[in-house]
């Protein structure tokens, strides 16, 4: 599977207050914590999001709390893939299980906003359209793709039983 | 190749005799804990695969601590969903009300958790524990909606690092402070996908308390937990508590580290973690002239009867700084009582500060005490994130309840020395 999409880049250690700000934690609609995605970090980055974008961060994404919100904010943005050096280890599992596809590269770095990337998940290639620059990572296993087109963990188990 | 106190306690809920770092397992789970915010999310998972039964109605635990008293009509409606649940399923362990607390405070208060226990809990604190000597990690909601019909998680053993404090440990400073300065030292990713095991005698000569407030703060620098081998300490806190058989675990002499750091306490004065992370510490003598507008004392961290009265100590006869809102959380119904009764709240009140019902509250950012753009507070809390406790343009910093009330009578941050 392949997706293409606009860059948005953020720094090292960008925490779960950031992603989604407490403040929004007294309701877990996916719609509703769209709309705060990123905010402390980016105040419009929910408006300027499209469908598809892929978010670049720098090492420790997503540190701090356990709160599912986070990755389920990403993704009802509109957002189709996070890609770091780095990432927490609770945010990591999380984003699986809400079917956030995540890919770790150390070269991330190089990756700026407004860049224009294709991500073969079966290959863990990165290409930078622009400069034809391509960048190697872990590919995404077949059965945690279908895991992530299901939308998570459950949903992927209730499809696997009926 | 002995192992640790970590990998004993997998080995031993994995069904096994030997575990080993990198291994994937199926581990049985003693305690599934969530709160207000993830168990709304962990209940639509557990009812969205078909399931109609926890897997035992004294182990799934619900608390409702983080915007309780409900702070609105949305968080009182996630209450709700927690409060019919526990109903519906007859949980042993649901609080609420009068009988509500800071969860990672109320769970080793009432022995619920106790030392070798396996607890998974849907907050990111759940590692609290390790100061127990359990295992306890922080998962989300959909792994702990999952484990509250299975009974099972799935984890992979984590290497461990050991931390030695060795020495005594000056006036002012305790767990809070040795926990801060190694996040200084490390970084807020230094112990990534880890175990962090904190051990020598500057840890095992420390309260409950101050074992409790050490391993709650492993998150922060990425640890899977933190933990500190069970003694004589930890018997006399649960006895008479534990609620079930406990086991105590220790690490071999042989065990293998990925790390050992050595850290002298002895040149460890009281910590200071500046915005926006935990990892930008300073020693109180080195953090300059922060003019500030609030205080708290409370949290899993630092919101035990312990902790209050240290701030005591340092606010008996004086008055916190007329620009400063000081902010007094006692964690549970119980340390509130005895905060009461010891004649605390007397010095609280005295010295102009605000009481509040056990609740997380402020820390995250919830109610009880919210910073409006550009102002300061020093807190006990754990997390000092852009925004954590308010207005992005917030200032919150990190340190012990000395410190945090010596900075509410300063008016600015400052040591118990300098008041």
């Amino acid at each position: 599977m392949k997706i293409e999409g606009k860059v948005w880049k953020f720094g090292n250690d960008i925490d779960t207050d950031l992603i989604i700000p407490a403040r929004y934690l007294n309701n877990s609609d996916p719609e509703h914590l769209a709309k705060h995605c990123m905010e402390d970090a980016d105040p419009e980055f929910a408006q300027k999001v499209s469908a598809g974008d892929i978010v670049v961060g720098g090492k420790n994404f997503g540190c701090g709390s356990s709160r599912e919100h986070a990755p389920i904010a990403i993704k009802a943005a509109g957002v189709s893939c996070v890609i770091a050096p780095s990432f927490a280890r609770i945010f990591y599992r999380n984003a699986f299980n809400t079917g956030l596809a995540i890919l770790e590269c150390e070269n991330a770095d190089q990756l700026k906003s407004g860049d224009h990337l294709s991500v073969d998940f079966d290959t863990g290639t990165l290409l930078q359209i622009e400069s034809g620059k391509t960048f190697s990572t872990h590919p995404i296993p077949p059965f945690m793709q279908d895991l992530v087109n299901s939308g998570g963990l459950l949903p992927y188990i209730r499809k696997r039983i009926s | 190749m002995g192992m640790t106190i970590t990998e004993k306690i997998l080995a031993a809920h994995a069904g096994g005799d030997r575990v080993v770092p990198g291994e994937l397992i199926n581990a049985r789970v003693d305690i599934a804990l969530a709160n207000d915010i993830t168990a709304p999310i962990a209940i639509r998972g557990f009812e969205s695969v078909g399931a109609t039964k926890v897997y035992d109605r004294e182990r799934v635990v619900l608390i409702p601590d983080h915007f309780t008293p409900a702070k609105d009509i949305d968080s009182a409606m996630q209450v709700k969903i927690l409060r019919e649940f526990a109903q519906k399923h007859e949980l042993t362990h649901y609080y609420e009300g009068g009988e509500a607390g800071v969860e990672h405070a109320l769970l080793p208060e009432k022995g619920i958790v106790g030392p070798g226990d396996l607890v998974i809990g849907a907050d990111s604190h759940t590692c609290t524990y390790g100061g127990l000597g359990a295992f306890a990690t922080g998962v989300g909601s959909t792994d702990l909606g999952a484990a509250m019909v299975t009974g099972e998680v799935w984890l992979k053993v984590p290497e461990s690092m050991k931390f030695i404090f060795k020495g005594e440990l000056n006036p002012w400073v305790e767990g809070k402070d040795l926990i801060l300065y190694t996040i200084g030292d490390i970084g807020v990713d230094g112990a990534l996908y880890r175990s962090m095991e904190f051990v020598g005698e500057a840890v095992t000569g420390m309260e409950m308390a101050g074992r409790l407030c050490m391993c709650n703060m492993a998150i922060e620098a990425g640890a899977k937990n933190g933990i500190i081998a069970p003694d004589k300490i930890t018997q006399a806190y649960v006895s008479g508590r534990a609620l079930r058989e406990y086991t105590f675990y220790e690490s071999d002499p042989d065990a293998a580290y990925v790390t050992v750091k050595e850290y002298d306490v002895s040149t460890i004065e009281p910590q200071v973690a500046f915005p926006h992370l935990p990892e930008n510490t300073r020693g109180i003598s080195e953090v300059g002239d922060v003019p500030l507008d609030q205080a708290v004392i409370g949290s899993c961290t630092n919101g035990r009867i312990e902790d209050l009265r240290v701030a005591a100590k340092i606010l008996k006869d004086r008055r916190a700084a007329k620009n400063v809102r000081l902010i007094i959380i006692p964690a549970t119904p119980a340390i509130y009582r005895a905060a009461m009764d010891e004649g605390l709240f007397e010095i609280f009140m005295d010295a102009g500060a605000i009481i509040s019902p056990p609740t997380c509250g402020p820390c995250l950012g919830g109610h009880m005490g919210i910073l409006a753009k550009g102002e300061r507070a020093v807190a006990t809390t754990n997390r000092n994130f852009v925004g954590r406790m308010g207005h992005p343009e917030s200032e919150v910093y990190l340190s012990n309840p000395a410190v945090a009330a010596a900075s509410a009578v300063a008016g600015k941050l400052a040591g118990p020395n300098q008041i």
